[in-house]
């Protein structure tokens, strides 16, 4: 019985061809871009792992040459011979014929810690690596080097991305820099009594290690991501659950029959559980394998943006990793779960023998609709109390899930309410027909439309907070990156007459004299600011008393940055200890955007009493003649190219990234909105079988048929610029939302929010366009129904 | 951290009972030639030069200090450059009875940072030495993290050579290696410890071995004794153990004057007295060594029984001391407990 049973459900969807191509695709698209979003995170941070164990930057110190790019082996030899524990480095590049591949040789004898983690794997043993030479690279380098190099290439997946791993003596030969070195990195333990580093050699300088602050910055961007796969899904989720409830409605009368012949209802919603569920996973394969397309054409574009935004290395290639496929395929399974739960309630409390007739599904009549509308306001009531009170990222996801669920249950209200005004004003009997067929329509297209309603939200929303922060950074880096020149000096015995030099050089010189610590138990940097004309002119405040920079320059008063603030919970006119002892009123709070650290700036004077053995090896230039000036500093002072940094490339540089940031966002966007479009023709097609019995009437009495074909498609266009109307001020909301709350939660600063009117109409023109070509096959197929079938409406009078 | 280079098939402790395949094997009736064969023999695959010193400081405090450089070779030649088999490796410790430091140091051959040279004598890993202008007047250095040592060594009587003529036999299948000791040094130097500088006097005893296969592939690991009776009379001692609770003993008896008796297989016998947990592991460290030909029967106790060398391949080694028929005392090593 249970076999009939089973081919009984599974005939519905033989029959019904569509609706089947509908579930499955739908749950295969949100899939798709879900895991395709999480296979772009898991590959990132399996790069930064790689990249952070294998090439220990940042981890260790370092020794490095003080001009030029190459130490002397000798070199490397003396200091080991006197007591460092240093071990080598050699890094360059080789031409291949696909392009140049970075090779790191390393000496995995000395290397410390984890610095070499390169899997020791079946038939490669030390032996091998050391003498005759094994190349250690991911998939897509060794492919690279395939021909270019004698020696065997080992594919290892856990190397980091770019690089080829050898023995530095091997390296040495591939780069033809026999007896040199690039860098030296330092081993965390010493022995005692070694001699200093000068004594043995006055070539090198010391890199202590640095902090991986990077890891905040790339969470931002990783966050961002997974939002967006997270709203793909649940766009999704939207045309699931349609056609599961429509298919369940359709086959309540099988159900009736079945349950009648005596199939216990325990057995018949498993039967159904099941068939979902290998739907599901069916879809979900087909969702994981699209996935992976779209993250492979994406990584390339997201590896550049971190390269370039965060430094961060990330592998150009993908791999596919248990960890995406798999939650791919769990929320596959979770999602159509959710999807099918109210429809297999409602068959669980079916009465027996209730009527088999067909009915409008779904979000039936005015009631529900207005039910819906309460439901609607409760959350909307929670999302404020959330915004008033709520502290914490979390909740500010809920409350964002609020305002959407909360919009996306008042639509089928609005669209009633909107085409109930329509109606009123209508005339003709064309019209008035076209309104009321409408208003009919709503509940089932209804979802839908709820789905359109979110892309849009979300496209609106995430536009807005994207083209602040550009607007935004813009404004920052201008004020900011002021200063044409930034130039470093070797050490601090070169800065005071460097210094005098600048001084007598160039229009205004501000010394960047900076020192770690903690005020207000959050980590910070505490800088001492030459207060002049630069910063007078160029720094905008957040929050500001009157006359800030004379307090700060007669030693009154400190400015923090908004992080700082936000976190010690401190604002303009509170007091703030910036160090053991000293407590000044903060007389402004200024942006510092992306900085995951606070930031403190008192006067010069006040910071050398502080800190009177801090010596400023970093200086600030203003000057009119940029070239010259840097001419100048090489040639007479002796600074290395390296160490003269000009703004205008620093700025240019920012900016490139930051474009290149959010065309992964705009891709996503652009794939959303198509699902959304998706959903709409699916509503349609599912739908027009069951248009035709409303439809007879009007070709019965004179309405062409192609009339009705285009009345179809006015509707869909109708009902998706209301939709779109509503979407507007919600992505509004949105945004707004994201960038004072969610933003303040995760980073700690506030961005301000522009509107973008022109972007605006634009998307309402794509959005209506899409609902337009979904609408259009379903509104063609309608014109094209034969007589015939309109008939028969009247035979089978229902 | 990497380690110690081995064969695909590693046998033994540290490997030391694999094959030795392609490397030079230990014949008996060597004749040794001297300064050359103080220095590194490249076709043989492992080779030390093992120091460790008793010694004293002013008030009478015991310290244990060993100093050793290991030789390894993946193939059994040598090369200029980074491309050299040989690697070359060092510890060093000091023990006092509360307190037992080690310290490491690796090293690529063939490019200068680690070697043995032989006229003028010098082994030398990074910033660690042990050079004189011969075997017998060395000067001896080493650092770690918490501690440091200068130690000098006269040598008071010529070299001792075990087993047959410094055929030392490892096993009944016959692996051995070639052996030979300096072990009449007379040491004074100074101890850095974290509280500050020591002035030491005492005695030491170095060991010179190298072979290619010096466990055979039953044995696990081996304790080796080096004794100074205040008689003057000094004992070496080792016993391998096998599989199934069997050992393979030999010793080598040393008269004042520097004249040797071998002893072959059973002879020499050690028997663990109380064992002790250090590093996750059982170790005994009391034992009962008698080797009744010379009428020895003593107690051999560590003065540190937490002298855990925490190294790459980790094993036990420090000071102990002797009582029984003889007083004295001497050097504890221990390797292969698991």
């Amino acid at each position: 019985m249970t076999w009939t049973t089973l081919t009984a459900l599974l005939s519905h969807w033989r029959r019904n061809g569509l609706q089947f191509f509908a579930l499955i695709s739908g749950l295969a698209l949100a899939t798709a871009l879900w895991s395709g979003v999480q296979a772009i995170n898991a590959e990132a941070r399996a790069s930064y792992d790689a990249a952070a164990a294998t090439l220990g930057e940042g981890q260790f110190g370092q020794l490095l040459p003080r001009t030029g790019n190459r130490i002397d082996q000798a070199t490397y030899i003396a200091l080991r011979r006197s007591g460092w524990q240093v071990s080598p480095v050699l890094e360059g590049r080789i031409d291949t014929t696909q392009g140049r591949v970075r090779i790191v040789g390393l000496d995995p004898l000395t290397a410390p810690g984890n610095v070499a983690p390169v899997g020791m794997q079946e038939g490669t043993s030390l032996d091998d690596f050391l003498t005759r030479g094994v190349l250690f690279a991911a998939t897509d380098v060794a492919d690279q080097l395939e021909n270019a190099v004698s020696q065997r290439i080992v594919t290892d997946p856990s190397a980091a991305p770019g690089v080829a791993l050898t023995d530095i003596g091997v390296a040495q030969d591939l780069l033809d820099a026999q007896g040199t070195l690039s860098r030296l990195i330092l081993a965390p333990e010493q022995p005692m009594g070694r001699p200093d580093l000068a004594a043995i050699t006055p070539d090198l300088v010391l890199q202590p290690a640095q902090d991986a602050g990077a890891d905040r910055l790339t969470d931002s961007f990783h966050l961002n991501l997974t939002a967006f796969g997270l709203l793909s899904f649940a766009v999704g989720i939207f045309i699931v659950h349609g056609t599961i409830s429509l298919a369940f409605e359709q086959r309540r009368g099988m159900v009736r029959t079945l349950r009648a012949l005596g199939v216990p209802l325990g057995r018949l919603i498993g039967l159904m559980i099941a068939e979902l569920v290998l739907f599901a996973l069916i879809a979900g394969a087909i969702g994981v394998a699209l996935g992976y397309v779209i993250a492979a054409v994406l990584l390339p574009n997201v590896a550049a943006t971190l390269q370039g935004l965060y430094g961060a290395s990330v592998a150009g290639t993908l791999q596919l990793r248990a960890e995406w496929w798999l939650s791919g395929m769990a929320i596959a399974v979770v999602g159509t779960g959710l999807a099918a739960a109210g429809a297999l309630w409602k068959i669980a409390h079916m009465p027996l023998l209730s009527s088999a007739r067909p009915r409008a599904w779904a979000v039936a009549s005015g009631a529900t609709a207005r039910r819906l509308g309460a439901v609607a306001g409760l959350l909307f009531l929670v999302g404020v109390g959330i915004e008033i009170r709520g502290k914490g990222l979390a909740l500010g996801f809920v409350l964002l899930a609020c305002m959407l669920i909360g919009a996306a249950l008042l639509l089928p209200l609005v669209l009633r309410g909107a085409v109930t005004l329509a109606d009123r004003q209508a005339r003709s009997v064309v019209w008035q027909w076209f309104w009321a067929d409408t208003r009919q329509q709503v509940p089932g297209m209804s979802l839908a439309l709820m789905a359109l309603l979110l892309a849009t939200a979300a496209n609106v929303g995430v536009t807005t907070m994207v083209s602040s922060f550009r607007v935004t950074f813009v404004d920052f880096l201008d004020q900011r990156l002021a200063p044409e020149l930034f130039i470093s000096a070797e050490d601090a015995a070169q800065s005071p007459d460097l210094e005098a030099f600048l001084i007598d050089n160039a229009r205004e010189v501000l010394p960047l004299l900076s020192v770690e610590t903690e005020i207000a138990g959050v980590p910070s940097d505490l800088f001492g600011a030459r207060v002049g004309p630069t910063y007078r002119n160029n720094w905008v405040f957040v929050a500001e008393t009157p006359e800030v920079w004379d307090r700060v320059a007669r030693g009154e008063a400190a400015v923090v940055s908004e992080q700082l603030a936000r976190r010690a919970g401190l604002w303009t006119g509170d007091a703030v200890a910036v160090a053991p002892g000293l407590s000044l009123p903060i007389a402004a709070v200024v942006a510092d955007y992306g900085n995951p650290l606070g930031q403190a700036l008192i006067d010069e004077a006040v910071f050398s009493d502080l800190y009177p053995d801090r010596v400023p090896t970093r200086f600030g230039v203003r000057t009119d003649d940029a070239a010259g000036l840097r001419e100048k500093l090489v040639e007479r002072v002796g600074l290395s190219d390296a160490a003269i940094i000009d703004q205008a490339r620093i700025k240019a540089f920012s900016l490139e990234v930051f474009e290149r940031t959010f065309t992964v966002t705009g891709a996503l966007n652009v794939l959303t909105l198509a699902v959304a479009a998706f959903a709409i023709l699916m509503s349609l097609l599912t739908l027009a079988s069951l248009r035709v019995p409303q439809l007879a009437p009007a070709w019965a009495l004179g309405m062409t048929r192609r009339r009705l074909g285009r009345l179809e498609l006015l509707r869909a266009v109708v009902l998706a610029f209301v939709t779109t109307v509503l979407a507007i001020p919600l992505g509004l909301l949105l945004a707004w939302v994201l960038l004072s709350y969610v933003n303040v939660e995760a980073f700690g600063w506030k961005l301000p929010m522009y509107v973008f009117p022109g972007h605006y109409a634009l998307l309402t023109v794509f959005a209506l366009l899409a609902a337009a070509l979904a609408a259009l096959w379903p509104a063609l197929r309608l014109a094209r129904t034969p007589p015939s079938d309109l008939l028969k409406v009247f035979a089978n009078d229902r | 951290m990497v380690v110690l280079p081995c064969q695909a098939a590693a046998q033994g402790f540290a490997g030391l009972g694999s094959d030795a395949e392609g490397f030079a094997v230990p014949q008996p009736d060597y004749a040794f030639d001297f300064p050359q064969d103080h220095g590194p023999h490249p076709d043989f695959r492992i080779e030390w030069w093992y120091l460790t010193a008793n010694l004293n400081g002013p008030d009478g405090t015991a310290y244990g200090v060993q100093w050793t450089l290991f030789r390894s070779a993946l193939a059994p030649e040598t090369r200029e450059g980074w491309s050299d088999p040989q690697i070359w490796f060092a510890h060093a410790a000091l023990t006092t009875s509360r307190r037992h430091m080690v310290a490491e140091r690796i090293a690529r051959g063939g490019i200068g940072q680690a070697g043995v040279t032989v006229d003028p004598f010098e082994a030398w890993i990074d910033d660690w030495r042990m050079a004189g202008p011969g075997l017998d007047d060395l000067s001896v250095t080493a650092t770690g993290t918490e501690f440091a040592y200068d130690l000098s060594l006269q040598a008071t009587r010529p070299l001792v050579f075990h087993g047959q003529n410094g055929f030392s036999v490892k096993s009944a299948q016959g692996q051995a290696s070639y052996y030979y000791s300096q072990p009449f040094y007379d040491v004074s130097g100074t101890l850095t410890l974290p509280q500050g500088p020591v002035e030491v006097t005492g005695s030491a005893w170095l060991d010179r071995e190298w072979s290619s296969q010096p466990l055979a592939d039953t044995q696990s690991g081996w304790d080796w004794f080096s004794l100074s009776f205040d008689s003057g009379e000094k004992l070496m001692g080792f016993r391998l153990r096998e599989e199934k609770d069997a050992f393979y003993t030999s010793a080598t008896w040393i008269a004042p004057d520097g004249t040797t008796t071998a002893y072959s297989d059973g002879a020499f016998t050690a028997r663990p007295l109380n064992s002790h947990m250090v590093a996750g592991r059982q170790v005994p460290v009391d034992w009962a060594v008698k080797l009744p030909a010379k009428g020895v029967d003593v107690t051999v106790k560590a003065l540190n029984p937490d002298a855990w060398m925490s190294v790459s391949v980790p094993y036990w080694e420090g000071p102990v001391t002797v009582d029984g028929s003889h007083g004295g005392r001497g050097y504890l090593e221990m390797t292969g407990y698991e």
